[in-house]
């Protein structure tokens, strides 16, 4: 039996690019269907009546036309979450951009992971609610590569295998994990990681976020982490996270940080 | 099945003039052939007049030194204008934004073009757009409020909060342009962000 000619799938729209005059091109994280791609109609039009429930980091329900060609239209959308404290925000609009970003690049279209899915809608959720937001980005990251497949080792040294001991251990990107003391000099590119670093990426690694989100850190260990998960997916992807350039822009001005009302 | 040799165009001119067409926005390969077609057949003058306003496009068009409009006076018509109102600042992405405020014909104050917007996934910083410019021109204390009339997207609202951060400091008002309902729309269509801002900006009626 052939596909029915209309669909419909929740989504978050994680990236927007305009065609023509009015229309735009939508990229869409969906629960089953992976990322899709989505032709939008005179998007752009004020009184396009899909617009704000297709705006980017806005998870909705979409339904689709199937078109002759690879793109299918889009025909209606729904809001379910529209996230907007993170719309009302500098800081919280830049992180989730950062978000999706990386849900983009680390993701091929057509292939389905709920896990994922589920990751990103609740990463989304933890931005508007959670106090330390960069724990938010870097438990996100870590949780990310693990679907992707990615998952660094943290536990042992992935070239002897033995229990990484309380000391400065090293994170090598190419090796995918941590070094052993021994070990370090088997690989061009590691940097040391301090024992507190360790701690807290495996204690975000694991399963409990709010546990994860308690612990303090302060700024120092905060770029430790975040240098050693960056330059990471910096190897994976062989190029720049362009919006993690943008967040380093915000924190150099001081701008990275909730606005009070 | 061999690989299908491309159609090579009659001569070296229309192919170049296709090609040229072809990198237009909006413009795929099949108008663009017509276009060039049509210029063709069309009497000299009429093509001589085209190539003329395009070269003289790029000869006269110019940034206006004040508000980074396109002119072909510097300072621009609007900033040369005595009767506008010198202590308000309009800032938009696009000289085409000015265009459509001007065709309301309600604002006097002056504008400050940015030539796009922040975009961090695209790699467009705050460097990337005429912010600096903007900057400069605050400094001088005649300018007592910008008004933030950045598009309603992702990209404008993420302008519009970073420079509302960065001018608040030097203690000029900030304001943006209302959030809400465009005319002529139905409520029950509208989403959620739209309709608590347009809550929120309510008004006495």
């Amino acid at each position: 039996m052939s596909d029915p000619r209309e669909y419909q799938t929740e989504a978050v729209v994680i990236k927007k690019t305009k065609l023509g005059e009015a229309d735009s091109i939508l990229t869409l994280f969906t629960p089953r269907l992976g990322k899709i791609q989505g032709f939008a109609k005179s998007l752009r039009k004020p009184k396009s009546k899909m617009a704000g429930h297709l705006e980017l980091l806005t998870h909705s329900t979409v339904s689709f036309s199937r078109g002759r060609g690879n793109i299918d239209t889009i025909v209606g959308a729904q809001t379910v979450n529209t996230f907007l404290p993170i719309k009302n925000d500098l800081w919280l609009t830049s992180c989730g951009l950062y978000v999706s970003e990386l849900i983009h690049q680390f993701t091929a279209e057509h292939q389905a992971n709920f896990g994922l899915f589920r990751l990103l809608v609740d990463t989304l959720d933890r931005l508007c609610r959670a106090e330390n937001k960069e724990l938010v980005l870097r438990c996100f990251e870590l949780h990310m590569l693990e679907s992707a497949g990615y998952r660094p080792q943290l536990r042992e040294c992935v070239v002897c295998h033995k229990t990484l001991e309380q000391t400065n251990n090293y994170f090598s990107p190419a090796a995918g994990g941590m070094l052993c003391p021994n070990c370090s000099t088997s690989q061009p590119f590691a940097y040391t990681l301090s024992v507190n670093a360790q701690k807290v990426l495996r204690l975000l690694q694991g399963e409990d976020f709010s546990a994860a989100t308690r612990v303090k850190v302060d700024t120092t260990l905060g770029r430790e982490i975040e240098n050693a998960i960056g330059g990471y997916l910096k190897y994976l992807l062989e190029k720049d996270i362009k919006s993690a350039t943008w967040l380093d822009t915000l924190r150099e001005q001081r701008l990275h940080f909730k606005q009070t009302p | 099945m061999s690989k299908q040799e491309p159609i090579t165009p009659a001569s070296d001119a229309i192919g170049r003039l296709v090609q040229e067409f072809s990198k237009l926005p909006g413009i795929g390969p099949k108008s663009a052939q017509r276009i060039t077609f049509h210029l063709l057949r069309s009497p000299e003058e009429k093509a001589n007049d085209l190539a003329e306003a395009l070269v003289s496009l790029k000869q006269r068009v110019n940034l206006c030194s004040i508000c980074c409009n396109v002119t072909e006076t510097d300072p621009c018509p609007i900033c040369r204008n005595s009767q506008r109102d010198i202590s308000q600042v309009c800032i938009v992405e696009q000289p085409q934004d000015i265009l459509a405020l001007e065709h309301t014909g309600v604002y006097k104050g002056l504008y400050h073009v940015l030539h796009g917007a922040i975009s961090p996934t695209e790699g467009v910083g705050a460097d990337d757009i005429r912010t600096k410019e903007l900057l400069a021109r605050l400094q001088n204390h005649t300018v007592q409020e910008v008004i933030l009339a950045t598009n309603t997207n992702m990209e404008g609202e993420q302008t519009a909060m970073y420079l509302s951060r960065i001018i608040t400091p030097l203690n000029i008002k900030v304001t943006r342009l209302a959030r809400g309902l465009p005319f002529g729309t139905e409520l029950e269509y509208a989403d959620d962000v739209t309709l608590t801002r347009a809550l929120e900006g309510r008004q006495e009626y």
